[in-house]
């Protein structure tokens, strides 16, 4: 099955009823969840939503083309589905470059390291690609799903700016912008154009929305697709129609970006590529993903070295055996133990991870050693994020958010 | 008041001709729940070094103290009291801090009166009462622990108290700080496997000082012949009971507590750390060991190391400068058109 079949396929399969829908596994923007007592099944993710595996070909492509190593996400699979890279991988190779999008909901002002990890991925694309991006902070999205008042999501949207910055964005080719800001203009006459193509049943099928739901849930939708077309930015890529866009995101978004998808050739422009990743475990283990209601699910940014070391060895999920010499006997379950998957994220020595692997899965080592090293490596990053976090000051945010030119953005 | 004897020499001769005798004094300090402190007092002229001080009460029981207010290069500030014997190595210290070899020097005097609201000569722990103190880190010899009684300028140096140091910690609690007893002639190694055994006493904010183009004559306290004042127990209190007191350099920031460090807008101070943590890895990467297992490979065994280990921490570093000088330039040029009104052809179009 192509990749198009199997895009229409997937639209298709989302106009399932909830019923059906009860006994998998759900992924959507606003839930995910395993199927009982199981882990997230992203083979069948992949086919449900009609995307791509990100095959190894694809990494060593990368490599050529940027002149340096993949990134750790991308080495140790966790950006593993794309829709349209191998497109613009085809484009920068020829000359023609594109822009990034991304995006947050700032709805807490605690930041965890699931959430940081499209941004770190960002930041590197960013970096090795020498291409602008562009970020939304959808203020008026938390507005409408959450309890908050409009001036608390824009306060709050502006906290989190200073997190995102903290990951080391180039601010000669970056563009923040908050949707209660900067929505009107030709940001909004793409909305418009966007929402006269998509039907009541079919944003239903892909959101589930009811009917009690407010009419401000059924116009959020083109909100988050307009920044995937280039004239929504006029400020920067005026004349620039035929730019591509690049989503890096998390494969809960697939949803919001199969609609754009859909609309874009209708209007006249490139659909959006993506490259999605799975989703960051948490703490207690592989059934969900972070919440950020649970303090103890999740690392958050703001977390002190003992309050880290204290969240691993409590409530770490381990995979090792119940007792030593069982452990030496059969070795851990890697499959289902946290500290590993961790370390697989951010540690970055590929041998050293290999190494642990055989160790731990073979007995010769055990959880607490384990956990001690995660312990090293997360206070590492939770250290470094402080640090760059602190030296963001209110105007380096203005100046980031500002509506100006990003010259030299392709250099 | 004159000394009685002749001659200098560290030899302490009578007690000094006090106003009024040596002799414990219970006083409430207007600080926080009118705390009971003991403590007896000296007056004295105004004495500038510790072998001064040490001429008029050395004679006393108690262990004279010496006290440094230094400065590290991110504009954090420390007291280091101590014993007047205790060997107090700067450099050492640097690096049990995690501030490299010469991190630490002695702070300016523009800082004593701006953070410490003292004069030249009075550095105390004491001094940590006023609040444009409050991110001030203090050290305390451990060897105070062992003395019966400590001596202290209070909040000036024409005076000094006596006191257990059991009462130091009491007045410090009060006013919401730990005390921190260090061994200050320690001297443990400081590297890869070893961090730095001081690092959690560093502040976690910097002060900021504005550059004060006259050095205010005012804190210079001017030496004082005679001693006159009858209130001595206003000294500190005086100072107390102004806690609102805040550092006028601190600018009028809303909410944003948090200084961002300065070595990102200053370059000298942004090439030194990048040298200090270079020359760190290196010096901590050559050792007999290393010689011996490397040899003549060491040079790029170690050149390795060093790009390994401070490519991404630097990267960042630079990104973070670079950003700073965008925000600066960028809000330079939204000044200059705010005054013309340019500034609305940029709204979105």
């Amino acid at each position: 099955m192509d990749s198009k079949a199997a895009e229409r396929g997937a639209s298709e399969n989302e106009k399932e009823t909830p019923q059906e829908q009860e006994q998998e596994q759900v992924v959507n923007p606003w839930e995910v969840a395993a199927k009982e007592g199981g882990k997230i099944d992203y083979d069948k993710l992949i086919d449900k939503f009609g995307c791509q595996r990100l095959d190894p070909s694809l990494i060593d492509r990368v490599e050529r083309l940027t002149s340096r190593r993949a990134h750790v996400f991308l080495r140790r699979g966790v950006f593993f589905a794309h829709r349209d890279f191998n497109d613009i991988l085809d484009a920068y190779e020829r000359g023609e470059k594109f822009y990034l999008y991304t995006g947050r909901g700032p709805s807490s002002e605690a930041l965890h390291l699931g959430h940081l990890i499209p941004f770190m991925f960002t930041q590197y694309l960013q970096e090795a690609f020498k291409v602008p991006l562009v970020i939304q902070l959808t203020d008026d999205e938390k507005f409408l799903w959450k309890n908050l008042t409009v001036e608390e999501s824009r306060r709050l949207a502006r906290e989190n700016a200073k997190d995102i910055i903290a990951c080391g964005f180039d601010i000669r080719r970056t563009f923040i912008f908050s949707d209660f800001d900067y929505v009107g203009g030709a940001f909004y006459r793409n909305m418009v154009e966007i929402s006269k193509r998509v039907t009541c049943n079919q944003v239903v099928g892909i959101f589930g929305f009811i009917g009690e739901d407010h009419i401000g849930k059924y116009s959020f939708p083109p909100v988050q697709a307009a920044p995937s077309f280039p004239s929504s930015f006029p400020h920067l890529f005026s004349g620039k129609d035929n730019l591509r866009c690049l989503i890096p995101c998390a494969i809960d978004q697939d949803p919001y970006f199969r609609m754009t998808r859909d609309v874009a050739p209708r209007i006249g422009y490139h659909k959006p590529a993506l490259i999605e990743s799975l989703f960051f475990p948490a703490l207690q283990g592989e059934t969900g993903k972070m919440s950020a209601s649970d303090p103890n699910s999740a690392i958050y940014v703001t977390d002190s070295e003992k309050v880290i070391k204290n969240k691993i060895n409590k409530y770490a999920f381990s995979g090792g055996q119940d007792s030593i010499e069982k452990h030496r006997q059969l070795g851990a379950n890697l499959e289902v133990d946290i500290p590993i998957k961790y370390l697989s994220f951010f540690l970055e020595d590929d041998a050293e991870l290999e190494h642990t692997k055989k160790e731990y899965g073979s007995g010769r080592m055990l959880t607490g050693e384990v956990k001690q090293r995660l312990i090293e490596v997360l206070t590492k990053l939770v250290e470094r994020h402080r640090r760059a976090r602190a030296a963001v000051t209110d105007e380096m945010v203005d100046a980031f958010m500002a509506v100006r030119p990003l010259p030299n953005m392709f250099n | 008041m004159r000394r009685r004897g002749g001659g200098k020499g560290t030899q302490t001769s009578d007690l000094p001709f006090v106003s009024h005798g040596p002799q414990p004094i219970v006083l409430s300090l207007g600080v926080v729940d009118e705390l009971q402190i003991e403590f007896s007092q000296y007056e004295h002229p105004v004495v500038m070094t510790v072998e001064d001080q040490a001429k008029y009460v050395g004679n006393s029981e108690g262990g004279l103290s010496k006290n440094l207010f230094l400065k590290d290069k991110k504009n954090r500030f420390y007291i280091v009291s101590a014993l007047a014997d205790t060997k107090v190595d700067l450099k050492v210290l640097s690096q049990r801090l995690g501030l490299g070899k010469g991190g630490l020097r002695m702070a300016p005097e523009e800082a004593l009166g701006e953070v410490l609201q003292v004069p030249l000569g009075s550095v105390t722990p004491f001094a940590l009462v006023n609040d444009s103190a409050r991110n001030v880190s203090l050290l305390l010899d451990q060897g105070f622990k062992g003395q019966e009684r400590c001596l202290f300028h209070p909040l000036s140096n024409d005076m000094t108290i006596s006191l257990n140091v059991c009462e130091l910690d009491k007045f410090l609690r009060s006013i919401g700080r730990d005390s921190s007893y260090v061994d200050l002639e320690a001297n443990p190694p400081v590297g890869k496997d070893n961090p730095p055994d001081l690092a959690a006493l560093v502040p976690s904010d910097s002060i900021v000082l504005p550059d004060l183009p006259e050095k205010a004559a005012s804190l210079q306290a001017p030496p004082k012949a005679h001693v006159v004042s009858n209130n001595k127990s206003t000294e500190i209190t005086a100072k107390a009971t102004e806690p609102s007191r805040k550092v006028k350099n601190v600018k009028d920031k809303p909410v944003n507590s948090v200084q961002p460090s300065s070595s990102f807008k200053d370059v000298g101070q942004f090439v030194e750390e990048i040298l200090d943590k270079t020359s760190a890895l290196l010096l901590s990467e050559i050792t007999e060991e290393t010689i011996k297992q490397h040899g003549q490979q060491l040079g790029v065994v170690v050149s390795n190391c060093i790009r390994e280990r401070l490519a991404s921490e630097l990267k960042t570093d630079t990104t973070l400068y670079m950003q700073t000088a965008y925000t600066e330039g960028f809000h330079v040029a939204r000044k200059m058109f705010q005054s013309t009104d340019i500034h609305h052809q940029f709204r979105c179009l």
